[in-house]
């Protein structure tokens, strides 16, 4: 246990800085985004523009609400790999059902394998007590498959993209991307429920000791039950988004924001082990990745490369990061 | 005794940072002899166990083994100098069989089996695998591994706790006759019957150093307990506190009644009454069945029988919520399982609030701020690290636990050893916070392992031994000594000369009942 709390004490600069972003834990962040937007400034010049960003952000906010459901599962010491699968699912049967039904159906009916799955990864691991890794990673299969079968019986109808999804996933108004009218909404209520609500401070203590949280009349399966249904709540509606960004509908559509979403939740403070992070840090650990992934792109580099590059600068950054956070 | 020692430990010391587990310890073990070790909670019988074991290493001292000395720096250098444990947990490995549980050690199997029978285990069968056999056969499974390889010394820590009555004859028979073939045993136990029947000496260890060796005659357990006790005899008699006017008033209904409370193996036939405003302490050697009664209270275990009442109704309880509902708190000994230790003090207290089902939504700031703020005053937490509790000190840690429940206004509060390793000053305040509340008519269960906290804090209190309560003391004479007398199982009263040491048969646990 550290004392250094308690006892003033001569401290160094360096110390001081350490106190200063562990006090601070977004400041390094938001020092690293503005340096890779320097970079990027510096290799490209003149990409940074009113466009380039009004695209990062149309890009990073899927992203950011995925990572939102890593946090949140991530603070109980969870985490959920079903979002990419439930994405896709609600995203492909809204293309599809709008064809022939009534938005409003079509909505609860692309809705309705986020709910499952969600309750089931819940019952899972708060009743069963599968680790959340097994349990999201088979429930994504199962998915998929049902997915698979679901295509083939749809198939004839064809599919197309709703008009409000458009406009919601790729419109601008006055150069600001629409799709920030269902983030900003979604992000402080995100960071409300964590910080001010009975259910986030459950989260937190859950994850940080689940005994004590027991000890102190906590039941941990009603807070896991819910905690991944609201997940899967926000990966279905990420995927209604998504679609509207992507505009092409396919069986694997919202699976590559899987770990890029973990990777997010981790670069932005959150630990896996539970207890600890933020909300906040993961929007811009999100936005972090899609200028990274810009930045690459860029560089004309091979894909393979690319990919290499892109795992070690995670690591690095993770690692430095929780370096200069944690104060050991 | 002009004969050599087996086994002459001397001057062996252990720190653990500023704390000295081990002093001045001392134990010397002749061939052929069965020696007790004996000590109350915390006098350093099981570092010195694990010093001479390999287990740990000494800071001081000198082990010499037939006369020679021996560094004994691993489990295995202590094997190959004859010396073998035998420990409270089963040291089976749980996902292999027998056998190769005793490849692994290279046992001897024969010998092994030979001796599984001699201690009343005929139908072995080597292929299980140790986790389906019954904790009570593990451990003598354990013995018989340790007997096969013929040590010079077995070291036995509380070898009969946990054994049904005719595996623990057996066993006890097998050592003594391991004595009799010249082999030595060091037996560490808490029952004064099973030590009157089986030893020759005794090592009394208090406070980390050896107080005394004697041998075994019958009453010598008045002596025994005198040493284990040593000089606090005098200094607890002036510092007795009244009772409390409200335990005499106890004409209303008891807050908590619990009868022939049972749980598995480890309490049985547990029976009490808590008055509204009373302090009730529990006092008990370790393992006695304390921890399951706390545990039952709680809600965290389920009993296998018996009652408990709360103000007259009957309660069971499925999960630690039911019991706080029914106004029962639970503060455990062990701080690292009451705390969420990353988050703030304020979150830490205010966590019940937050636990119901009903009370997930939007947090009311301005309320619950004035609720722990109150709570914090109260208990005078020092609130300079309260970022996060892993900083604060263990004392004030405490206080956190407790401070959470006269936050969520719980009526019966089951503190267990709350002052178990944190400083004086925090202690004292404790105990004057535990006054307090049973002032403000709200009740305590208080187990404790410092006696001499009992006349401090309590208004009653009932002595569990064997998992049972085998007396209720009133206030004026729970003094040290008739309070380790009766922990150890000795009968209220009785002289030095009818002693138990002189009838083996009788029985130490006969529930002599309290006078109201």
């Amino acid at each position: 246990m550290s004392s250094s709390a308690t006892m003033p004490q001569p401290v160094s600069l360096g110390r001081r800085v350490k106190r200063f972003m562990a006090d601070r834990p977004l400041v390094p962040l938001i020092i690293l985004l503005v340096i890779l937007v320097v970079i990027l400034q510096i290799l490209r010049p003149g990409i940074v523009n009113e466009r380039w960003l009004a695209n990062t952000v149309k890009f990073a906010i899927p992203l950011a609400i995925l990572a939102g459901c890593q946090t949140m599962t991530m603070l109980t010491g969870g985490i959920d790999l079903s979002v990419g699968t439930v994405a896709t699912m609600s995203a492909f049967i809204m293309a599809t059902q709008i064809v022939s039904q009534d938005p409003a159906v079509a909505f609860l009916l692309a809705m309705m394998p986020a709910i499952l799955i969600g309750l089931i990864n819940g019952i899972g691991v708060g009743v069963f007590r599968v680790h959340p890794l097994i349990m999201t990673l088979g429930t994504s299969l199962i998915g998929t498959g049902c997915l698979q079968v679901y295509q083939r019986t749809v198939i004839a109808s064809g599919a197309k993209i709703p008009d409000f999804l458009n406009w919601l996933g790729t419109g601008l108004t006055y150069g600001f991307p629409n799709a920030l009218l269902l983030f900003v909404p979604l992000a402080v209520l995100i960071v409300f429920t964590l910080r001010r609500t009975g259910f986030g401070r459950l989260l937190y203590a859950v994850g940080d000791n689940e005994r004590a949280a027991r000890l102190s009349g906590v039941r941990y399966w009603q807070v896991i039950t819910a905690l991944y249904v609201i997940s899967s709540l926000l990966a279905g509606i990420t995927g209604l988004l998504y679609i509207g960004l992507i505009k092409a509908p396919s069986l694997s559509l919202a699976e590559p924001l899987v770990l890029p979403s973990v990777a997010a939740a981790v670069i932005g403070g959150t630990s896996i082990f539970g207890g600890r992070g933020g909300y906040t840090g993961t929007i811009i650990g999100a936005l972090i990745l899609t200028v990274l992934t810009t930045l690459l792109t860029i560089l004309q580099m091979p894909e393979g490369a690319r990919r290499i590059l892109f795992g070690l600068i995670v690591l690095f950054v993770t690692a430095a990061y929780l370096r200069i956070v944690e104060e050991r | 005794m002009t004969t050599n020692p087996l086994l002459d430990a001397t001057g062996v010391a252990k720190n653990y940072g500023a704390v000295a587990a081990l002093r001045n310890a001392s134990l010397s073990v002749l061939p052929g002899e069965v020696h007790a070790l004996m000590g109350a909670n915390g006098a350093g019988k099981s570092t010195l166990v694990n010093i001479l074991t390999g287990a740990i290493h000494a800071d001081a001292g000198r082990v010499l083994i037939r006369g020679e000395t021996r560094d004994i720096r691993s489990p295995a250098a202590a094997r190959r100098a004859g010396l073998l444990p035998v420990y409270q947990e089963p040291s089976l490995i749980p996902d292999l069989d027998v056998l190769s549980n005793l490849r692994l050690t290279g046992t001897p199997v024969e010998p092994f089996r030979a001796w599984v029978r001699e201690l009343g285990i005929p139908d072995l069968d080597l292929r299980d695998t140790a986790r389906d056999i019954p904790l009570a056969v593990l451990r003598v499974l354990d013995l018989a591994r340790a007997l096969a390889v013929e040590p010079d010394v077995l070291l036995l820590d509380e070898m009969t706790a946990a054994l049904p009555a005719n595996l623990a004859e057996k066993v006890l028979e097998v050592v003594r006759r391991q004595g009799d073939s010249g082999r030595s045993v060091i037996f560490i136990s808490h029952r004064f019957v099973e030590i009157s029947a089986l030893c020759d000496r005794a090592t009394v260890l208090r406070d980390g150093e050896t107080v005394g060796v004697v041998d075994i005659v019958p009453g010598v357990e008045e002596k025994i307990v005198e040493l284990m006790l040593g000089a606090r005899i005098v200094k607890t008699q002036m510092t007795a506190r009244p009772a409390g006017q409200a335990a005499s008033t106890a004409a209303s209904r008891p807050r908590l009644s619990v009868r022939n409370l049972r749980v598995g193996t480890k309490l049985n036939d547990v029976s009490f009454d808590l008055a509204n405003g009373e302090v009730v302490g529990v006092v008990a050697l370790e393992g006695q069945g304390q921890d399951e009664l706390f545990a039952a209270l709680a809600g965290s275990i389920r009993p296998s029988g018996g009652t408990i009442e709360v103000d007259g109704q009957g309660v069971k309880f499925t999960h630690p919520s039911d019991a706080i509902r029914a106004g029962i708190a639970y503060v455990p000994g062990d701080r690292t399982e009451a705390l969420a230790m990353q988050r703030s003090v304020h979150e830490n207290i205010a966590l019940p609030f937050s636990a119901a089902l009903r009370k997930w939504g939007p947090i009311r700031v301005h309320k619950e701020r004035t609720v722990v703020a109150s709570a914090i005053a109260r208990l005078q937490i020092d609130t300079r690290a309260q970022g996060e509790v892993q900083r604060l000190s263990g004392g004030n840690q405490q206080k956190v636990t407790i401070a959470r429940w006269i936050a969520a206004n719980a009526r019966t509060i089951l503190c267990f050893d709350p002052t178990r390793g944190i400083d004086v000053g925090t202690k004292q305040e404790i105990y004057k916070l535990l006054r307090e509340l049973a002032g403000l008519d709200k009740s305590v269960l208080f187990y404790t392992s410092e006696l001499e906290e009992v006349q401090r804090v309590c208004d009653r209190v009932i002595v569990i031994f064997g998992g049972q309560v085998v007396d209720i003391f009133p206030v004026e004479e729970a003094d040290e000594p008739a309070l380790m007398r009766a922990a150890y199982g000795l009968p209220r009263g009785v002289t030095v000369d009818v002693g138990i040491m002189a009838d083996p048969t009788s029985h130490p646990s006969q529930t002599p009942e309290a006078a109201p």
